[in-house]
């Protein structure tokens, strides 16, 4: 046993803090891409869409059964050999398409579950003022499930911040792959470890305030 | 004028009531009473399409549909001549009272947004509530909720205004400031039917109070003429009941 090497510690954050954005952009980019395919999935789902409320099914028991890093695998070393104009997917790109899909799965359901749950009657007060459908979606139903998917829906995003950590499987240098070229070369694994992992925490924390002034703002309305 | 003729509608198997008639003519108040789960309710909706009739015509103004082969568009346009007061008021959860008024003329009959907020003010001070403008209807009380609900409808300037048992959800002493408000539309010749089981009210302010029992109109006259003198025993013994328990 050795006592921690601080300096060291220190040292490693700012080279640290350099790869943070690129893990943040590939988070953005893929909470960006889920939202919209998650949405689309969702409508499909409540509308029952006929011919691809199956397929939506079909895509959101495939991406909610099998693991993230199962899915990154398949995209990055498997399709390219079958799929072979795939071959040029960068492990950046893999990564953004792999989280889209798999977080998009989760948060269709999230998202339905808030369109169902807007009261019935609101609904019915809608058409019988003479709203179409699709008035009644962007006025009514809509601005109100987004207040209640929120919360679950950020609670994803900070899910797939760290999810970003997978990507030095398939070779990308981001925030976890740096941490692991680091602790190689110095051999101080749990120093480096430590120091991506408060990184990651606070990262985390940062999103849960943002997370709670968001919740309060959307909640306004339904003060007594 | 509105008339309804032989209207049908059955839930599965359960018919709720088959060939109705009914007929008001402008500015034409009319009550509807009756037992419970005799299809008053589902009638009123059938007027504005929230439930699909099975069969029958209606007409409301100029315009006349079958409910059989009614098109979206018609449905669209019945639902511009009549407004709907719920007995669970149906307010927009994030919309301010102001808004919840609005929002029809703004969204429906495409008035400008400050005309319609114009509007609105002046529709709020009508039912009581301008101080209550910028109030989400969780900041409410069930009275207030409900002159809301009425205030939506009255911005919608419906040729009839449909009332599905608007007390039956408030506490006591919030009915009176809401049946107030309703006879002061009454006043003001708002062609309105009422699903209620207020007699008090029908007593007061109906032109013709309609009897329903078993999905069935038994009999309809003026308020005076049915509460004194009912001709139908099932009008009879509904009336005993009804009047018996009010005493108590």
């Amino acid at each position: 046993m050795h006592a921690l090497d601080f300096d060291y510690m220190l040292g490693l954050v700012p080279i640290l803090l350099g790869y943070l954005p690129l893990t943040l952009e590939m988070a953005a980019a893929g909470m960006a891409c889920a939202l919209i395919l998650a949405c689309l999935l969702a409508v499909i789902r409540v509308t029952r869409l006929p011919g691809l409320n199956a397929f939506a099914l079909l895509f959101i028991s495939f991406f909610r059964g099998t693991p993230l890093l199962v899915q990154l695998f398949l995209f990055y070393y498997g399709l390219p050999q079958v799929l072979t104009f795939l071959v040029a997917i960068n492990g950046i790109t893999a990564t953004i398409l792999g989280l889209t899909l798999h977080f998009s799965a989760y948060m269709a359901e999230s998202i339905r579950a808030a369109i169902v749950g807007i009261d019935r009657s609101q609904t019915e007060a809608a058409l019988s003022i003479g709203m179409t459908r699709a008035q009644l979606m962007r006025r009514i139903v809509l601005p109100q499930a987004t207040r209640v998917a929120t919360p679950t829906l950020m609670n994803y995003f900070i899910d797939m911040i760290k999810s970003t950590s997978l990507a030095f499987t398939l070779g990308v240098t981001e925030l976890m792959g740096a941490t692991q070229k680091e602790a190689a070369g110095s051999f101080l694994y749990f120093e480096a470890f430590l120091v991506v992992a408060v990184i990651y925490w606070i990262v985390v924390e940062a999103l849960s305030w943002v997370q709670k002034w968001l919740e309060q703002r959307l909640n306004r309305a339904y003060q007594r | 004028m509105i008339e309804l003729k032989g209207i049908r509608k059955q839930f599965g198997s359960h018919v709720v009531f088959d060939d109705i008639d009914l007929h008001l003519e402008r500015g034409e108040i009319i009550v509807i009473v009756g037992p419970s789960g005799t299809g008053k309710s589902t009638l009123l909706r059938c007027i504005n399409f929230l439930e699909t009739p099975d069969a029958g015509q209606l007409t409301i103004g100029d315009l006349s549909l079958d409910a059989t082969s009614a098109t979206r568009e018609q449905i669209l346009a019945l639902r511009r001549r009549t407004a709907f007061v719920f007995q669970n008021y149906a307010l927009f959860a994030n919309k301010t009272a102001l808004q919840n008024i609005a929002e029809g003329m703004i969204v429906v009959d495409g008035i400008a947004k400050r005309e319609a907020y114009a509007r609105a003010r002046e529709i709020l001070e009508r039912i009581g509530l301008a101080d209550k403008a910028d109030a989400y209807p969780a900041a409410l009380s069930g009275g207030q909720q409900q002159r809301v609900g009425i205030g939506r409808a009255m911005a919608a300037n419906a040729e009839v205004i449909l009332f599905d048992e608007p007390t039956s959800s408030l506490d006591p002493q919030w009915v009176e400031e809401v049946l107030g408000l309703m006879k002061q539309l009454a006043a003001e010749h708002q062609t309105m039917i009422v699903v209620t089981h207020e007699m008090q009210f029908a007593r007061e302010v109906a032109d013709r109070v309609v009897f329903m029992d078993q999905g069935r109109i038994i009999e309809q006259a003026p308020p005076a003429e049915l509460f004194s003198h009912p001709k139908d025993e099932r009008t009879q013994q509904f009336l005993r009941k009804i009047l018996a328990a009010n005493v108590v």
